[in-house]
């Protein structure tokens, strides 16, 4: 227990330096800005005075040194500056916002796995298959699928042709008031809250946007299954599993499986970063209220500082979730305490 | 038998045995074709607006229906070749190049190099790359020079990072001793005898990544970065018939999207099939 706290202790030291990496890219970026970055975090209004104010209180009349202590420390509390379109703190703007991005991811990660993990097992027992030869296929073309064709496809035919989907704008139809906000999750708040009928209306919103971001993260995780798993199947406590005769299920679900969903997991982070992106473009096309939209809205108002807040948020989330899977590898890993 | 004729031999054989490949091949001749020729190839003016004839659905005319302005979306589909693949191709040069040099100094000469060039790649993967992307496009400024940047900026780690492997492997291979006993600088040998070497990996590299650099550079013009209407762009045509979708004009959105999908997948598909050609070993 001890030399697993220990890793996961070390683990998270091995964080610090990607932190800084991407701490000093998003200082770059902040300061890359064409022409003066005073003129641009003023705003359009701004006369002279106001400008030089700026640029006193950004520091930018400093040395770079001093300005990237300046940036850390603004950081350190949470000071990301103002959005102009809005006029509030950018740092507020991405955190009323998160939620609703989350939402979609999770429920698009969640949707994408449940398929994509059932699909590669299979792939991998039956190699050379109808289910094997579906399963490259899929692989293939959900790797060339552009989320937001995807997405808008997905809304032509479920919401104009077929009129099952609700109209794609947002996570509520106008008729609901949102729920009592605990989670910030709608259809974890409704269910809180014992409306069903909201929890309803918030899924019937949300099936179409998270199934767009499934298809797109299914291949990636079906490929790296169907490779593990074929990987476990190979190895020799498998085969010794089926030569002392223990059942079929046995050998898939308990030996197979449980080496085989270790590189899957790996897989995932990297999955992650890539929803991430995703993301942006598919609360574009369902306009769904989440960071994506407004770091898009931000890029098209030329608001630098809750752009470059959204990138740097999202790299420290992405941070979050890779230490995340790390420690959980760690936890159930019993092999990773003893390379250790 | 010559080398030539070997390889020719054993190309055609690929082909023969991977009929999708084959097809991929077509394909990329295709795509190739129309952004050479495009213009000329296109039957309408891909700009001339024709209001009398506004949102009309696909017909002989039109092949691919009008849209908003009465522009032919079949034309836009055809000249847009051009400006994608343009994009896609230089953010791909620009990142194989740096990456290439990069890389090779990491493997050839390890340490210091090696662990600067390495940090820099982690660094940039730590992001979500799209994200990155975006951040790029809004610190430089919004033009279609600097989509090109930020796709090669996203791109740049994994050409470093094959690079990198593929030199190290070769670092002390016979043929790089002869060349140094020979008297041949370090630099020399890297560019006369290792590059060379490595150079059908990175080939693989390019090609599964082409479709990659196409659907980022898409995704970027599709939340309004980099080209402005009224030019011709997948990305930015999928964005404009966005809007009519959901009144029921699909031919808007359908067309651009699909010719976008279309490039996409022949560059996947192409890419597995030079690792075939290439790297018979993993074959799959």
């Amino acid at each position: 227990m001890r030399t697993k706290l220990m890793q996961i202790g070390q683990r998270l030291l091995q964080a610090l330096p990607s932190v800084f990496g991407i701490i000093v890219i998003s200082f770059v970026l902040t300061r890359a800005l064409p022409g003066d970055p005073a003129v641009y975090f003023a705003g359009m209004m701004a006369d002279d005075n106001s400008i030089a104010e700026v640029r006193k209180s950004l520091g930018l009349d400093r040395s770079w040194i001093e300005q990237f202590f300046i940036y850390v420390g603004n950081l350190l509390h949470g000071n990301l500056g103002m959005s102009l379109s809005t006029g509030r703190p950018v740092l507020e703007e991405l955190l009323t916002r998160l939620p609703a991005s989350l939402e979609l991811t999770f429920a698009g990660l969640g949707l994408a796995i449940l398929v994509a993990v059932p699909l590669g097992v299979l792939a991998a027992t039956r190699p050379g298959s109808l289910t094997d030869h579906a399963c490259r296929l899929l692989v293939t073309a959900g790797v060339s699928l552009p989320t937001f064709f995807t997405g808008l496809f997905l809304m032509y035919l479920f919401y104009y042709l077929l009129g099952w989907a609700p109209s794609p704008l947002g996570r509520l139809d106008i008729l609901y008031l949102s729920p009592p906000h605990v989670t910030g999750f709608f259809t974890i708040d409704s269910l809180l809250d014992g409306d069903f009928e909201t929890f309803w209306a918030a899924l019937r919103q949300l099936v179409l946007p998270a199934f767009t971001l499934g298809l797109f993260a299914l291949a990636p995780i079906a490929r790296m299954t169907r490779a593990a798993m074929l990987n476990a199947l190979g190895s020799d406590y498998v085969r010794t599993a089926r030569a002392n005769g223990l059942s079929q299920t046995t050998v898939l679900g308990v030996y197979a499986f449980r080496n085989a969903a270790l590189p899957v997991l790996t897989t995932l982070g990297m999955v992650f970063s890539f929803l991430l992106g995703a993301n942006v473009l598919v609360e574009k096309v369902f306009s769904w209220p989440g960071i994506g939209s407004f770091a898009i809205q931000a890029l098209v108002a030329s608001d630098y500082a809750a752009v470059q807040g959204f990138v740097l948020a999202m790299a420290l989330l992405f941070v979050v979730v890779n230490l995340a899977i790390d420690v959980l590898l760690t936890t159930i890993d019993p092999r990773v305490a003893l390379e250790g | 038998m010559t080398a030539m004729a070997r390889s020719f031999r054993h190309f055609s054989y690929v082909m023969g045995e991977n009929p999708v490949t084959a097809a991929a091949f077509a394909l990329f001749a295709l795509i190739v074709a129309l952004a050479a020729f495009g213009p000329w190839i296109a039957p309408y003016d891909p700009l001339a607006t024709d209001a009398m004839n506004a949102l009309q659905p696909p017909s002989w005319a039109h092949p691919f229906g009008t849209d908003q302005l009465g522009r032919d979306v079949m034309s836009r589909v055809i000249v847009a070749t051009r400006l994608d693949l343009g994009i896609a191709v230089s953010a791909v040069a620009l990142s194989f190049f740096i990456g290439s040099a990069m890389g090779c100094a990491a493997g050839f000469w390890g340490g210091w190099t090696d662990r600067i060039t390495g940090r820099i790649t982690d660094t940039i993967m730590a992001f979500p790359l799209f994200v990155l992307a975006m951040g790029v496009v809004a610190a430089l400024g919004n033009s279609v020079e600097n989509i090109i940047y930020a796709t090669a900026v996203i791109n740049l780690p994994f050409y470093a990072r094959v690079a990198r492997v593929e030199t190290a492997i070769r670092r002390n291979a016979g043929f790089v001793q002869a060349a140094r006993l020979c008297g041949n600088s370090d630099l020399r040998i890297l560019a006369t005898q290792v590059f060379p070497n490595i150079l059908p990996p990175m080939m693989v590299q390019v090609s599964l990544n082409m479709g990659w650099a196409i659907l980022n550079a898409a995704g970027l013009s599709f939340i309004g970065l980099g080209v402005r209407p009224p030019d011709a762009e997948w990305g930015i045509m999928v964005a404009e018939g966005a809007t009519y979708v959901v009144s029921g004009e699909w031919w808007l959105a359908l067309f651009p999207g699909s010719a976008l999908m279309l490039a996409v997948f022949c560059f996947n598909l192409l890419g597995d099939g030079l690792r075939d050609l290439v790297d018979p070993l993993r074959r799959t």
